[in-house]
């Protein structure tokens, strides 16, 4: 492991620091604050200075927690360049996504790369409509921000399984115009799915733009709505990364019958035009795999 | 052994053995073998050998050296133009370059260069003291910052030299563990990873800076370094980016690029138990093409515990462009060989996992530029082959990161960056590159070739620029 052999003195990076000067433990990722939001839900804002600095909104990093992990990719929900640091939200849903969220503050992640992928086109649309299932809701956060800072009328659907698992309720609310809340069981908010209100604003009222992000169902079902209406969508698709720099291919997509590479011609593309099945399958390839590798983390802790 | 005798051959571990784990398969010669093999040399006045090496080492001395038992001095001369001996013995395509030319090879067999080129790196790493480094020719040098962009051959070979011209220097590596394709694309079986990280910390040990997980035109832009603090840059980031076949089904699931499988398991160790990187062992494996990447694609399907693992090859035996060794070497394990044979559509299952390959049988026809004869589809050929893994190892592109956000630079319409030749510089001042980035997927010498061309470049660009008569 490159970086943690180095002696420390970690973070004292100066922000105005020439890049010529940067020592290893400049870099060094460590934890600064660790919220849950969620039973599942973990917040972590970690020192990554270099992709602090460049980071722009649908942006994501590669992140590695130790030795044995396998390499994921998670969106940058927010950044802040004074402190060096962003923050990440996540779903723990397997092994390298539990064993990051028993980090702790003051803990480190081996390795943090980014920022990769191309951000998201924030114009002025007039009228735009943010849909989030689960975490989606914090890939969407920086682009519902940023599509409210450049004028939009925003409206947010938030989806959730149950009441537990609705997140970032309060930040959306705060920047969006409208804020709807959907949950299967409808513990709280409406119960049903995303689609139901979406399908009722677009047949309502003009909707220029939708950003999606969550379940890859969800984004489907999302895309199947707004098509008939001509209704420009992207989704912010998640498919298997590795290196998240284009060496490795595992991440292709067909999208308007053409293949492209999710981690560097997206992770953004027109929702109407993406192959769900293909992807879908793609995506659930190593199922067993993955649930084999949850008996290994009780003990693997670095 | 007199003078021109018989070649001696590499040890390699029995392929039965072998093919049940990732030891390294050749085992090098021993003191005997070496001294035998260096005494069959003769130390021809015109050293047709050294020019058939791309870094020119002096190569009749070196195995003068051996043959007095003097292995280390003999790593000392060639470390003198080649950096990293012990990989270059092990992976270079010699049959294409230094032993080729060997005027023994006429007549009979060359010197094993190769060979006796990795036993004195072995040797010098086992009988010196981990060598103190050699001081920097010229200490006032090191106010001025070099960045190197990528830790692959060619940009650690441009960090030493710089290093030990005197030169700070900082290499910037997008993974999170250096090397390149020598770490991440060939296995161990053919390059050990403890070789590699020993010539790695031999480069640190120069003094140079590595800082991994910085993604160059991503985190930082190549202006920024040179806004910010840097006087020069070198781009070596590579051919990294896989060439598929564009047919139908490519995109079902069980269906890799070579790096992906490579990286899967080299770079990630997926075939560990407690390495959380998921990997299917292939029952029956067919990896499409038949460079040194579809070699090592298939000889580690096979470790993983494959049983039958297929090359498919449009042309025939004696186009395919791996080394000699490695075909030879894929063969004893058992890798079958499907030649003329050209993928139409991949066909799957209800899972949308590929299940087999539809192909057509091909004949080869006149020769094309590449002077290699032009394979033809034979009409309503069309067969199919079962499988459920397949590996596309058609070479790589180079990565279009830096490309995409350094407008600047100029590029061949493929991709590869535009140099001059004689110094590395690209179309930006102060901007070098070299290695696959410059001239495609090419071999691990050529790049550490650039890299030294690229380092004088750059050494030369900085006393111009600050006017030195250092
Ligand atoms: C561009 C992008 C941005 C993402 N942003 C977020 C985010 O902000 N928050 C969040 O919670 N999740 C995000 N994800 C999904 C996240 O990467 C996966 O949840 C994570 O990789 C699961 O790993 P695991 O080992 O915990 O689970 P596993 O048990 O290994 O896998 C669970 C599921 O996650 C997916 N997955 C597994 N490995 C990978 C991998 N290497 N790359 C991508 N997907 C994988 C598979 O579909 C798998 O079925 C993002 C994915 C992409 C591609
Ligand atoms: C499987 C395989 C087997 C091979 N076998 C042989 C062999 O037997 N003999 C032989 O001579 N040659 C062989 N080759 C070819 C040889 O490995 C390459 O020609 C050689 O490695 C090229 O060196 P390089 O330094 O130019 O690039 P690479 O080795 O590709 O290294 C480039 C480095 O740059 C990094 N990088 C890329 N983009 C960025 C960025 N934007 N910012 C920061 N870092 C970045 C990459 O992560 C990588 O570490 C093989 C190739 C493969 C794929
Ligand atoms: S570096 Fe390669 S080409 Fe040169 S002598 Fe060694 S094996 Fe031969
Ligand atoms: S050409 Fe062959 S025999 Fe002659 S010096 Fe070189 S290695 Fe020795
Ligand atoms: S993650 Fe490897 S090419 Fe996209």
């Amino acid at each position: 492991m490159d970086k943690q052999d180095q002696k420390t003195h970690v973070g004292k990076w100066p922000q105005n620091c020439k890049l010529a000067s940067i020592e290893p433990e400049h870099l060094r990722n460590v934890i600064v604050r660790k919220e849950k939001l969620a039973p599942t839900v973990t917040l972590v804002e970690v020192r990554a200075p270099l992709v602090a600095r460049s980071a722009k909104p649908g942006q994501f990093v590669i992140v590695w927690p130790h030795e044995k992990s396998e390499r994921i990719p998670l969106t940058i929900s927010d950044r802040n360049p004074e402190t060096g640091t962003i923050t990440l939200v996540f779903q723990e849903v397997g092994r390298t996504t539990i064993e990051l969220g028993q980090r702790q503050v003051g803990e480190e992640i081996a390795s943090v790369a980014g920022p990769l992928g191309n951000p998201t086109e924030i114009e002025l649309y007039g009228s735009a409509v943010v849909v989030a299932g689960g975490v989606g809701a914090a890939i969407a956060m920086p682009i519902a921000k940023a599509l409210k800072e450049i004028g939009n009328n925003l409206v947010v659907i938030l989806g959730a399984r149950e009441r537990a698992l609705v997140i970032l309720e309060d930040y959306m609310r705060a920047i969006s115009d409208q804020l709807i809340i959907t949950t299967d069981d409808g513990s709280y908010g409406r119960k049903g799915v995303v689609t139901e209100p979406l399908q009722e604003l677009v047949s309502a009222q003009k909707v220029d733009f939708v950003f999606t992000a969550g379940p890859l169902p969800m984004m489907k079902a999302v895309a199947q709505v707004t098509k008939p209406h001509g209704i420009k969508t992207i989704a912010s698709l998640d498919a298997i990364m590795i290196d998240g720099t284009g060496m490795c291919g595992g991440c292709r997509v067909t999208v308007g019958n053409k293949t492209l590479f999710t981690c560097v011609d997206g992770p953004d593309f027109d929702a109407h035009l993406v192959d769900w099945d293909e992807l879908q399958a793609r995506k659930s390839f190593y199922f067993d795999e993955e649930k084999a590798q949850l008996k290994t983390i009780a003990g693997n802790k670095q | 052994m007199a003078k021109g005798g018989t070649r001696n051959p590499m040890p390699k571990l029995p392929p039965e053995i072998r093919i049940r784990s990732f030891e390294e398969v050749a085992l090098g010669f021993n003191e005997e073998q070496a001294i035998d093999e260096a005494e069959r040399c003769l130390g021809c006045k015109n050293k047709p050998c050294v020019y058939g090496c791309p870094v020119n080492i002096d190569i009749p001395e070196f195995i003068r050296l051996i043959r007095e038992a003097n292995p280390v001095a003999a790593a000392r001369v060639i470390k003198k133009t080649n950096a990293l001996p012990a990989i270059c013995g092990r992976v270079c395509p010699q049959k294409e370059q230094c032993e080729k030319v060997c005027v023994l090879a006429k007549k009979s067999e060359a010197v094993a260069i190769g060979a006796l080129e990795r036993f004195a790196a072995d040797q010098e790493a086992k009988h010196s003291n981990p060598a103190e480094p050699p001081k920097p020719e010229n200490p006032e040098l090191c106010k001025y910052c070099v960045a190197v962009v990528g830790s692959g051959p060619a940009g650690l070979t441009a960090a030493s030299d710089l290093a030990r011209t005197g030169y700070s220097v900082t290499i910037f590596e997008a993974l999170h563990k250096t090397g390149g394709v020598l770490r991440y694309g060939i296995p161990e079986f053919r390059l050990p990873r403890h070789i590699l990280d020993r010539e790695v910390d031999y480069v640190r040990s120069l003094g140079v800076k590595i800082l991994t997980d910085v993604v160059i035109g991503k985190a930082v832009g190549v202006k920024d370094l040179l806004n910010e603090g840097f006087e020069a840059v070198f781009i070596g980031t590579g051919a990294g980016t896989p060439k598929f076949l564009g047919i139908p089904g490519e995109n079902l699931s069980g269906i890799y690029s070579g790096n992906e499988w490579l990286t899967r398991i080299n770079l990630m160790r997926a075939h560990e138990i407690d390495y959380a990187t998921p990997i299917k062992v292939p029952k029956r494996a067919c990896v499409i093409g038949a460079g040194n990447t579809a070699m090592d694609c298939a000889r580690t399907a096979l470790r993983l515990g494959a049983k039958e693992v297929t090359i498919v090859y449009r042309r025939s035996r004696a186009e395919m462009p791996a080394r000699a060794e490695e075909i030879e070497n894929a063969e004893e394990e058992g890798v079958r060989f499907q030649l003329l044979t050209n993928p139409k559509r991949f066909l799957g299952n209800e899972r949308g996992a590929v299940e087999a390959i539809e192909c057509s049988r091909m004949e080869l026809g006149e020769a094309d530029e590449s002077g290699r004869r032009r394979p033809i589809p034979v009409p309503n050929s069309e067969f199919r082959i079962e499988c459920d893994t397949v590996i596309v190892a058609l070479g790589q592109n180079p990565n279009p990161l830096i490309r995409m956000t350094t407008p600047e630079l100029d590029t061949e319409p493929w991709g590869g960056i535009i140099v001059d030749p004689r110094t590395g510089m690209t179309s930006i001042p102060g901007v070098f590159a070299g290695g696959d980035v410059v001239t495609g997927e090419a071999t691990v010498i050529a790049a550490m070739g650039a890299g030294k061309i690229a380092a004088a470049g750059i050494d030369s660009y900085i006393r111009q620029k600050h006017n030195l008569i250092i």
